[in-house]
């Protein structure tokens, strides 16, 4: 239950202090760390525009969109304390759910019947397919090392024994933020301040989205940041007691956020046809967690 | 209960008998109701078996075959239901799509016939207990489903394909076959049972051999890769209630004989569950790896089967390690996650060729690419198709989730305690299986979005609208069965228990699911509502803030442009191009250009169009090479009487003398060892 709360309170500020890095890096003083939710809470108030192309699906499929993110947060925990719903395989189910708010963005993309739109779609579709490999051989790693099978028992487990747990982490932190970027369509995968649509992923497939859709999906966009920033901060709090964890938290989500406005500052979007080999490539570098824990078990005997 | 065998019996010759002989609509009739009877009657044995008595009959048989056992187990009341639930529904779908060629008085009657014989073979094999009748059955069935599959025997491609699944699926009897023969011959008997002892007591690598054998014939029938290349044409080729009938019961038949062979045959069940394994990480990768580069849509499904027939795999072969380690868990997890996927995918799959085959029905194409824009004309059939396309993604919260969840769970828990070999197998397996999903999200995003979204590619003549209501409502049921197991799993795990306690044949398995083994299973339903209810919500929330404010509608946004036309829509091909370019090493693309050559250029084209390059390996290539032997004795076939009467002439000769030479020359070697 602390972990929704947390999560909640970090998505409020977190695309706020990704934005004012970038600015400050840049030279600019920059909107204030609330603009973004400002932003949205205004759309919320517009009415919507409709393309007359468009069914039923591009209608809920923000709905859809939003819920399935919100239905991942349930499961993810926090330190000490289990996430609302905790059970075996837990992560299987984060990682579905999050795929059929895929599904409907993309169907919803295709809906409009654009030759812009389905561009972002057939990308979005093909870059998430190919970083879920990363996530589940971190995640089968994580089990192996820990014998259990869940967000909350895998991650509270972690570090029990072995310090080489540690490494293990960063290697991880590396896999998860760059899966964090791919999610939430950022640099170097995709330049969300673009303006060419031919170079977008996410951002060209709400191209006729507005109103209360537009603040739907913006919103998710907030949360999905500030629940993949918790998986992380999750790496390394382990059993740590409240009265530092908190804090602990809020720090390394602020650290994140910033790591992540850097990334933004300081690089340039990769080719779109080298994104896929990149991102494949993530999947080696969670193989080589995959080899850590086998050397930590012991088992190359 | 007896009575009611020997109605079972005795219905399909009656049945058969009767439908040449009436009109149309008295046939359709007898269709129903022979069905309808079978189902029911079959459903009852299953039912019974299902909640404790298992139902077991011997018939005297003939001299050759010896006595026949009938037996309905747990394993074939979970096939048998799986099948009256699909068969039903495929046939009162089907006489709707018969409709149009209703005049075609003796091929509707031929189809019908078929149609009875397929349904009562298919539960005859589930149940028989002997090798002949088994592979009467078998045969019955295989040319059977031959003449479904071949109803529209006027097209020319429709006869081809119809060729290539006979001739494969007598492959598969000449391999079933060779394996009960060999055990016949070993011990003298014809009866199931006898395998089991006859295993037990001569372990080795021939029993493995033998494993493999019947794994290979099933195979063939279930479509695993290398065995699978039937599948992609004979599913398109069928009229659309056959290829409901074929991917959702036919194929399954296959899996029903694989796992009944786990059952009977006892060996080392750590290599065979290796071997299924690999096999079916590899089906299950390019099944779904062909089915994205497919553009007419029956031949997309056709792909889809393999994946998941490849899925089903993963399952048992899991579950054979299991049972070579003895690891409950495994076991358990494995065939629970097999068994549930096999009932899903019939779901799912017979919904979206029944779907497909309504679209066929207004359309009359099934290129995908001169879809679009169906949903606003037919809803319903949308509707429909997008459940099942969710569902067969395996993705939360319909059913191909839960099979898929139970499957990985097993693997994690493999993996917790796994050695290094097998830890890499395991990852290597999650890897797959998490790339399967995504190929199938990106399947069937093109799939649902090319069809039924945007605006139509081609111009139709014809009315576009959904099925007659008795037509749809099969379907609908398809579909509540769909969305009650993802949101409610727990009623069909409790059914479930029973098959799978055959293969954990252990009372401390029991228990072990009774405990704690699917405690997630609640979880996941819970997840299920709260996510189902949480949609609803904010849908609804938007609705009321939402309704004072000025709602426009207007053109999509087209970068300026304001007039654009339904060519300029994105298509399946280009939503696939980054895709394809990736995998080209694995793809394999015919072209056909026709190359700008004048100043002036005249009209060109550019066609492409996807092949298998397993099918252009493994089966092509022989085949080539086999014709260029074969060619090299045309001349004996030189259309001349004479020379046929002397190759007849010879051979009697050679039939005579050959033994007789032979005796001669083991005589003269007997006598040489004894000087």
């Amino acid at each position: 239950m602390l972990s929704l709360l947390l999560i909640l309170v970090t998505a409020i500020f977190f695309t706020g202090i990704i934005n004012r890095t970038k600015s400050i890096a840049s030279g600019r003083k920059g909107p204030g760390l609330f603009q973004p939710i400002k932003d949205t809470l205004r759309l919320f108030k517009k009415g919507n525009v409709y393309s007359n192309t468009t069914t039923i699906i591009f209608k809920i499929a923000p709905t859809i969109y939003l819920s399935s993110v919100i239905m991942a947060m349930l499961v993810v925990p926090f330190g000490r304390s289990k996430g609302v719903i905790s059970f075996e395989g837990d992560f299987v189910f984060f990682a579905y759910i999050l795929a059929l708010g895929k599904f409907f963005s993309i169907i919803a993309a295709m809906d409009t019947g654009s030759s812009f739109e389905g561009m972002g779609a057939s990308r979005e579709a093909l870059f998430s397919m190919f970083a879920e490999p990363a996530f589940f051989i971190l995640m089968g790693s994580l089990s192996m090392l820990t014998g259990y099978t869940s967000f909350h028992e895998m991650f509270s487990s972690f570090h029990i024994g072995s310090y080489f747990t540690y490494a293990i982490a960063i290697l991880s932190t590396f896999v998860l933020i760059m899966i964090t970027m791919i999610e939430n369509s950022r640099m170097p995968i995709d330049d969300p301040k673009t303006h060419l649509e031919l170079t977008m992923v996410h951002e060209v497939m709400i191209l006729d989205n507005s109103g209360f859709d537009l603040g739907l999906i913006f919103t998710a966009g907030m949360l999905k940041f500030a629940i993949y920033g918790t998986l992380i901060v999750n790496l390394f709090i382990g059993m740590v007691p409240y009265e530092y964890s908190i804090p602990i938290f809020f720090a390394f989500q602020f650290l994140i956020a910033m790591i992540i406005g850097l990334i933004e500052s300081f690089m340039a979007r990769f080719r779109m046809n080298h994104n896929a080999q990149f991102i494949f490539a993530l999947t080696s570098v969670s193989l080589l967690i995959f080899f850590g824990v086998l050397l930590i078990l012991e088992k190359f005997m | 209960m007896i009575a009611l065998l020997y109605i079972y019996i005795i219905l399909p010759f009656v049945a058969v008998f009767l439908i040449p002989f009436f009109n149309s609509k008295i046939k359709n009739i007898i269709l129903l109701t022979s069905v309808g009877i079978g189902v029911v009657a079959s459903s009852y044995f299953s039912v019974e078996s299902l909640v404790g008595n298992n139902f077991n009959y011997t018939f005297y048989g003939s001299v050759i075959t010896g006595p026949i056992n009938i037996s309905v187990d747990y394993l074939s009341a979970w096939f048998i239901i799986i099948f009256n639930i699909i068969f039903a529904a495929g046939t009162v779908y089907g006489l709707y799509y018969l409709e149009p060629y209703q005049n075609k008085s003796t091929s509707i009657s031929m189809h019908y016939i078929v149609l009875i014989l397929t349904y009562f073979s298919l539960v005859s094999i589930c149940v028989i207990q002997n090798f002949i009748a088994f592979i009467v059955a078998w045969e019955i069935m295989a040319l059977s489903s031959f003449f479904a599959v071949i109803f529209e025997h006027e097209k020319e491609s429709t006869i081809k394909a119809g060729l290539n699944y006979l001739v494969q699926a007598h492959i598969s009897i000449v391999f079933i076959t060779l394996g009960f023969i060999y055990i016949a011959y070993r011990t003298g008997s014809y009866d199931f049972s006898v395998i089991t002892e006859f295993t037990q007591n001569n372990q080795g690598p021939t029993i493995i051999v033998l494993f493999l054998f019947f794994f290979v014939g099933f195979a063939l029938k279930a479509g695993f890769i290398p065995f699978h290349t039937w599948l992609p044409y004979a599913h398109p080729a069928a009229p659309s209630h056959v290829s409901g009938i074929m991917s959702g019961v036919l194929i399954k038949i296959g899996i029903y004989g694989i796992l009944r062979m786990i059952l009977l045959i006892k060996t080392d069940y750590v290599i065979i569950g290796y071997i299924i394994l690999g096999i079916s990480v590899f089906s299950g990768l390019y099944g779904v790896m062909l089915a994205i580069i497919q553009h007419n849509l029956k031949k997309l499904l056709a792909y889809h089967s393999i994946e998941n027939i490849g899925i089903i795999g993963i399952g048992i072969g899991m579950g054979c390690v299991g049972i070579g380690k003895s690891e409950p868990i495994l076991i358990i997890m494995g065939f629970t996650g097999a068994l549930l996927h096999v009932f899903n995918h019939a779901l799912f799959k017979s919904l979206l060729f029944f779907t497909s085959g309504i679209i066929y029905q207004v359309l009359h194409y099934l290129n995908i690419e001169q879809m679009g824009g169906l949903f606003k004309k037919m809803p319903k059939t949308a509707i429909l198709f997008l459940v099942a396309s969710i569902a067969i993604s395996g993705i939360p919260p319909l059913n191909g989730f839960v099979s898929e969840f139970i499957i990985y769970s097993g693997l994690f828990n493999w993996i917790k305690d796994a050695g290094i070999v097998s830890s890499i197998f395991v990852i290597l397996t999650i890897i797959s299986l998490v790339l399967i999903g995504g190929l199938a999200l990106l399947c069937f995003t093109k799939a649902f979005s090319i069809v039924f979204l945007g605006n139509l590619r081609h111009h139709v003549h014809s009315e576009i609208k959904d099925g007659p209501f008795l037509q749809m409502l099969p379907l609908y049921f398809i579909a509540i069965i769909i969305v009650f197991i993802g949101v409610y799993p727990q009623f069909i795990l409790s059914v479930l228990y029973k098959p799978v306690s055959l293969f954990a044949n252990n009372n401390n398995y029991l228990q072990f699911v009774n405990n704690n083994a699917f405690d997630f299973i609640s979880n996941i339903s819970l997840l299920s509502v709260i996510f189902i209810l949480l949609v609803v919500t904010i849908f609804i929330i938007k609705h009321f803030v939402v309704k004072n404010k000025v709602i426009e509608t207007e053109s999509t946004w087209g970068c300026g442009y304001v007039n654009p036309t339904a060519k300029q829509q994105y298509t399946a091909s280009s939503f696939i191009r980054s895709y394809a370019k990736l995998f080209a090493p694995l793809l394999m693309f015919t072209k056909k250009e026709k190359p700008i050559t004048n100043i002036i250029p005249e009209e060109t084209n550019y066609e492409t169009s996807p092949y298998d390059k397993i099918e252009h390996f493994f089966i092509d290539k022989p085949i080539l090479l086999l014709n260029k032997i074969v060619n090299k004795f045309q001349f004996l076939s030189n259309g001349k009487l004479q020379f046929y009467i002397l190759y007849g002439v010879i051979f009697i000769l050679s039939v005579i003398f050959i033994p007789i030479i032979f005796e001669k020359i083991q005589y003269f070697i007997d006598y040489l060892k004894q000087l």
